[in-house]
């Protein structure tokens, strides 16, 4: 972001000098030597190959198989196209469907309306460049550099039954004191509390180093208009910063649908921790061996996320031709 | 800028909150290592918020040597630091190509690759884990002679998925260095591998080192794919491996706690010396508006 300015003006700038460069070629003739052009073919094929086959060649057939029957055993003959059957399925028979929706909605909304404006209030602030600016942002960052299943444990410690949380409340007793992880009624939240921990500093960081790219002037009119800082910071900042937030949404989207590893380093996301994540590694290397179901969640998934997806394309590309 | 009492109130409003979160963001943390170093016999009896009676490394010990967590460790650096230098070797190829020939093929490239780097893994786990477990691979990669539950696997999906990302980074900070450098080396007939080599790989130096540092992070930290692709206990990543110190019926929290912070202590030590790296990559990639 602290480039926007100088950015599309070099870009405007590129455009100028493209055509002749691009005409020209080298020694201002138009061909590439051969080795040149194998230089080239190898400098983008390479790269390119290696991400369709490993990437979208893969998301394809996940797709194709959700609409198939297929046990994985007998070969590629033995898959049988069934049209939307496992969705219908998923959604009749499954007893994880709904728990998953509902978890991966809950996380959705806990970060939209509570962890998102909780990160972006506490860039406002270090924005200010107060004392001690240094440390809280360092605390902020680190839950950014640990592992989730990592940070699982870590807060494992807070919340299990003989751990700091219910230390504090004065019952730690095995068979009364609160069950955090256990209880399938009260562990999303401790898990949407432990998500929010990471996220809040990861927007808190976007946002900051939008915040830094902002035109000083402007705030200072709107000061010299009586306007109070925290309503200049809603006016006028954050408007301005269309494509920081339009990456916060983004973030937020996709973050909360990747939620997997840390339900299932807590109880392999069960008894109230399943999200969609989850069950599609359950009907593939769980118990019970659905392909079809599992390609199905992996759909829904993906096209949840074809929303922030399509937007942030948008927002990259959208000059560009 | 407004000045007086009103600003001097909202300062300490603001120095209150961000003192209150960030001590709630590092107590975690603190705990943990407190516990590492505290034995399991001392917690049992007087209570994890009691003062600890003596501390040890003793937890260390038994997680490094016996559970052999500094096993686990290497593994994870034998797949990160290869899927590191290959994603960073090919990224700053085809970015050097799309940002300096351009053709009609350069914005749906593009487009591809971030786009691919966004799906979630899970869309894409089914057909690779099926397709791993029919690709031949020779005896000293594995015994069992599949692409599965091999560690070269492991790097390839790993480099498959951040080269979304990094082309995207790359292609995006070589946009911002003005073609005129690499117009004088076409002046003076350089060819297009000495154009790369010579001239865009020093400019690209510090944007590799911000990309580095924090597709590191990212792949030392990874978990999904560890258990995905790998089968073998003692062929996983520490994150993955710190399941194994979670007891079926009764874990040793204080030996579980000693294995957290061996996991996470060489990523804060890295993102410590390498702040600014790290914002600047993480900024950097998904900032550009």
């Amino acid at each position: 972001m602290q480039r926007t300015e100088p950015l599309s003006l070099l870009e405007k700038d590129q455009t100028k000098s493209k055509k002749p460069l691009k005409a020209r070629g080298r020694n201002g003739s138009n061909n590439f030597t051969k080795g040149d052009r194998l230089t080239i073919a190898g400098f983008v094929g390479i790269p390119t190959l290696i991400h369709i086959l490993l990437v979208w060649v893969p998301a394809i057939c996940t797709i194709l198989l959700s609409f198939t029957f297929w046990d994985g055993i007998g070969g590629l003959k033995n898959i049988k196209w069934v049209g939307f059957t496992n969705y219908r399925q998923i959604y009749h028979l499954d007893q994880n469907f709904g728990p998953a929706v509902r978890n991966n909605v809950l996380w959705l909304l806990v970060f939209a309306f509570i962890a998102t404006p909780l990160g972006i209030l506490l860039a406002y602030y270090i924005d200010k460049n107060l004392k001690g600016t240094k440390f809280y942002q360092t605390a902020f960052y680190m839950p950014l550099v640990i592992s989730l299943a990592v940070t699982g444990i870590i807060w494992d410690n807070v919340f299990f039954t003989d751990g700091v949380v219910n230390s504090l409340l004065g019952n730690t007793n095995p068979n009364t004191a609160i069950d955090w992880f256990g209880d399938p009624s009260k562990n999303i939240w401790v898990v949407l509390l432990i998500a929010s921990w990471r996220h809040i500093g990861y927007i808190m960081l976007l946002y900051l180093a939008g915040m830094k790219s902002f035109d000083g002037s402007l705030r200072e009119a709107a000061a010299i208009d009586g306007c109070t800082e925290w309503y200049t910071f809603r006016k006028v900042v954050v408007p301005t910063l269309r494509p920081v937030n339009v990456i916060i949404v983004v973030v937020t989207i996709i973050e909360s649908l990747r939620a997997f590893d840390l339900v299932y380093i807590i109880n392999q996301g069960t008894n109230g921790l399943q999200t969609l994540g989850v069950l599609v590694y359950d009907n593939i290397l769980g118990s019970s061996m659905r392909i079809g179901w599992g390609a199905a969640y992996a759909t829904l998934l993906f096209l949840i996320c074809l929303g922030p997806i399509t937007v942030y394309l948008y927002q990259n590309f959208s000059r560009e031709d | 800028m407004v000045t007086g009492k009103k600003s001097k109130v909202g300062a300490r409003i603001a120095i209150g909150v961000l003192a209150f979160f960030s001590v709630v963001w590092v107590l975690p943390i603190i705990f943990t290592i407190l516990q590492s170093l505290r034995p399991y016999q001392d917690v049992l009896k007087y209570g994890i918020m009691s003062f600890p009676t003596h501390l040890s490394f003793h937890n260390y010990y038994n997680a490094l040597v016996e559970s052999h967590m500094w096993l686990f460790f290497f593994n994870s650096v034998e797949v990160a630091v290869p899927a590191v230098f290959l994603t960073l070797l090919l990224s700053s190829m085809i970015a050097f190509v799309l940002s300096r020939y351009r053709s009609r093929f350069t914005v749906p490239l593009l487009m591809l690759f971030t786009a691919g780097n966004l799906l979630p893994p899970q869309l894409l786990f089914i057909p690779l884990f099926r397709l791993y477990l029919k690709i031949p691979v020779p005896g000293f990669i594995n015994n069992n002679h599949v692409l599965y539950d091999t560690q070269l696997g492991l790097i390839l999906v790993h480099v498959a998925i951040q080269i979304g990302f990094a082309t995207f980074m790359l292609t995006n900070y070589l946009r911002t260095i003005p073609k005129e450098i690499s117009e004088s080396a076409l002046v003076d007939g350089a060819n297009v591998w000495n154009h790369y080599y010579r001239i865009i790989l020093p400019l690209l130096r510090p944007a590799l080192a911000s990309l580095g540092v924090l597709l590191t992070t990212w792949i030392y930290n990874d978990f999904f794919w560890s258990i995905v692709l790998l089968k073998s206990g003692d062929k996983r990543p520490i994150t993955a491996a710190l399941s194994n110190l979670q007891g079926e019926f009764n874990t040793d929290y204080d030996l579980l706690a000693a294995g957290a912070v061996i996991a996470f202590v060489p990523t804060l030590l890295v993102f410590f010396a390498m702040r600014k790296h790290f914002v600047a990559g993480l900024t950097l990639g998904a900032t550009k508006g």
